[in-house]
């Protein structure tokens, strides 16, 4: 084990093991680009022959999926804003006015219909492949297992549903298929990705708000582009899971937003809970020699 | 709808002063969670119970073989094998692929405390499992007769040694996760949980030991309480906004329910030496206060899991802490 295997910034493959390992793969998702057309929820069911998870009208605009479950591996989230912070950055004065018709320009650089201060936040999240891995930590099968490419990625023949990974993972991803019982998740397309193709979602995306490629370029292009961001008056823009010193040495799979991580349903400070095992076990330990002694004195104290 | 959520962390309800004043708002998706509770049923916190009662009764066996109470070295094998038995049914019930149990067996993982687990309870069990059908011995023939009771005895011991990881292991696989108030008790889950094992082996040996063995067994009662109520104290006191699961709702009422049965089954155990139904009395009392404190402690882990300012607050709380103390803060605007 080397220094940092349970916490702080590591190159994941080769601490479990891998030797001539490839470069870590990762997804980069610049929500600032998202339409909301859940092509990548789709195209990642489709691929992965994930079974429907029912249909069901949740009454959080235009979502119906909920969140990211162990049938929805992509998941798109939608928020609807009012008050936005950049609402007139780009556009003119904002009021109650007629839109008038749809014109072909960009929201606010037609004075005939300028740009409110209303504003769709839109999201595709998915698994983290984060670089300390809660689920793969404390899964008791060896079923979860790190692959070459720096994921994270259960195996479906040994996983005997246990349920501990699911409420390890610090984001709430993985989860329990109900009918089935085992654990379920993002695979970051294992069987594509050995191929040389990309994942089925980044495939699908028609704006690139979903991007694969080496993490180390990934983060390159997304520090660029959140600077172009800031340069455009976005000053909202900001990365989520990119930092390799966060509490989970940093995301495989890491996020553009343009507000809070817990407006988008992400926590805003996870830590792995495995940085804190040693220190779990010494306090076990320490229980341990107490119940010990407290047997010790039982036996060996006098008669109450 | 983010801004102002309605299920925002005012109303803080009962026991009004409590160190850290969580901020009056939060934002969340919908007030959707955002860790995931476990997908655990009751089995879980019903082998929390089980698998404290196996090793507090092979203490108490070890115990009383080791200071001639034949009595309680008796009722702490068989109890240990019972509740080991129930332990394995429970686990693998919960399973979501119970024929697939055996894989538990594929890795030893110290990074998984399920993994570590499942060693201790395997190894557990086959020394309590000997020493439980060693107490058989006289009814065999003879060879049987004369082999059982030393490797019962060995299998005693052996149990006693491991007792207390099995005891308290359990309490480290519910903080090893992202559960709010579980990852939050982590200091006192196993001076809860050995505790509540210890009381829970007091009760067997006040059920089955006459007055005149039960001497070490009310002290153990006595002190495994002891350690109980204060870990329970502190977990629901100290721990801010995530002390507050524990005190509502279903793990409040378990909880409160497990104090008033342990202080109960105490005065019992201490007041009543000299009668044989009080002591047995005490005793059921003290395992009833092990089952509820178990629950509890299972049931406002999942409430907290449940609710987003669970995770949302303390993890502002956090980042407001570092940015104080001028370290980075993590989602910074100017990236």
């Amino acid at each position: 084990m080397t220094g940092n295997s349970l916490y702080g910034p590591l190159d994941p493959a080769p601490d479990a093991g891998w030797t001539d390992a490839p470069p870590r793969m990762g997804f980069f998702t610049d929500t600032s680009v998202c339409i909301g057309c859940k092509a990548c929820e789709v195209a990642c069911k489709e691929w992965n022959l994930v079974p429907d998870d029912g249909f069901d009208l949740l009454g959080t605009s235009y979502d119906n999926t909920g969140g990211l479950s162990a049938n929805s591996w992509r998941h798109v989230a939608f928020i609807e804003q009012r008050g936005a912070p950049h609402g007139d950055v780009l556009g003119a004065a904002a009021g109650p006015q007629f839109l008038g018709m749809p014109g072909r320009d960009l929201p606010g650089r037609d004075p005939d219909a300028p740009r409110t201060d209303f504003r769709w936040l839109m999201m595709s999240n998915v698994c983290k492949h984060c670089t300390h891995a809660g689920c793969l930590d404390v899964c008791p099968t060896g079923s979860l297992f790190r692959t070459e490419f720096g994921t994270v990625v259960v195996q479906e023949d040994i996983c005997n549903g246990c349920g501990y990974c699911i409420p390890a993972c610090p984001y709430g991803v993985i989860d329990q298929r109900g009918d089935d019982g085992r654990a379920w998740k993002c695979t970051l397309c294992y069987d594509r990705i050995g191929d040389g193709l990309s994942p089925a979602c980044a495939t699908a995306c028609p704006t690139q708000s979903i991007q694969y490629g080496e993490l180390s370029q990934l983060r390159e292009r997304a520090a660029d582009r959140v600077a172009h961001l800031h340069g455009q008056g976005v000053g909202e823009a900001r990365l989520y899971g990119h930092d390799p010193s966060d509490g989970v040495g940093g995301d495989g799979a890491f996020f553009l937003l343009l507000d809070e991580p817990e407006v988008y349903g992400l926590p805003p400070d996870p830590i792995v809970p495995t940085r804190d095992l040693p220190a779990m076990w010494r306090r076990a330990g320490l229980a341990g020699l107490a119940m010990a002694a407290a047997v010790v004195v039982s036996f060996l104290g006098g008669r109450p | 709808m983010s801004r102002g959520s309605p299920r925002g962390g005012r109303g803080r309800g009962r026991g009004g002063d409590r160190p850290m004043v969580p901020p009056a708002e939060f934002r969340s998706y919908y007030g959707r969670p955002i860790v995931r509770p476990p997908v655990w049923h009751h089995d879980i916190a019903a082998y929390l119970f089980t698998g404290g009662l196996a090793a507090g009764s092979a203490l108490l066996a070890a115990g009383g073989d080791a200071t001639g109470r034949p009595a309680l070295r008796r009722a702490g094998r068989v109890t240990a094998l019972g509740a080991l038995v129930a332990s394995t049914y429970f686990l693998i019930n919960d399973l979501g692929r119970p024929a697939r149990f055996h894989h538990m067996l594929r890795v030893a993982k110290p990074t998984s405390p399920m993994s570590m687990g499942t060693w201790i309870l395997s190894a557990f069990g086959a020394a309590a499992g000997v020493s439980a059908v060693a107490e058989a011995a006289p009814l065999l023939p003879g060879p049987l007769r004369r082999l059982l009771p030393p490797l019962g005895t060995a299998g005693q011991y052996g149990a006693a040694v491991l007792a207390p990881a099995l005891a308290t292991y359990t309490a480290v696989l519910l903080a090893d996760t992202a559960t709010p108030s579980w990852h939050a008790a982590y200091p006192e889950l196993p001076l809860i949980f050995g505790g509540s094992a210890l009381a829970s082996g007091a009760g067997v040996g006040l059920i089955a030991a006459p007055p005149s063995e039960a001497g070490p067994a009310r002290r153990m009662a006595v002190l495994g309480a002891a350690f109980e109520l204060y870990g329970a104290h502190r977990v629901e006191t100290t721990k801010g906004i995530l002390s507050e699961p524990y005190t509502r709702g279903r793990a409040g009422r378990w909880l409160r329910a497990g104090r008033a049965l342990t202080v109960l089954g105490v005065a019992g155990a201490v007041l009543g030496r000299r009668s044989r139904v009080v002591s047995a009395l005490s005793g059921a009392s003290l395992l009833a206060a092990s089952l509820a404190t178990r629950f509890g402690v299972f049931d406002g882990g999942v409430a907290s899991a449940a609710d987003p300012k669970y995770t949302v607050i303390p993890q502002r709380e956090r980042l407001a802490r570092r940015a104080e103390d001028g370290q980075p803060v993590r989602d910074p605007r100017a990236t």
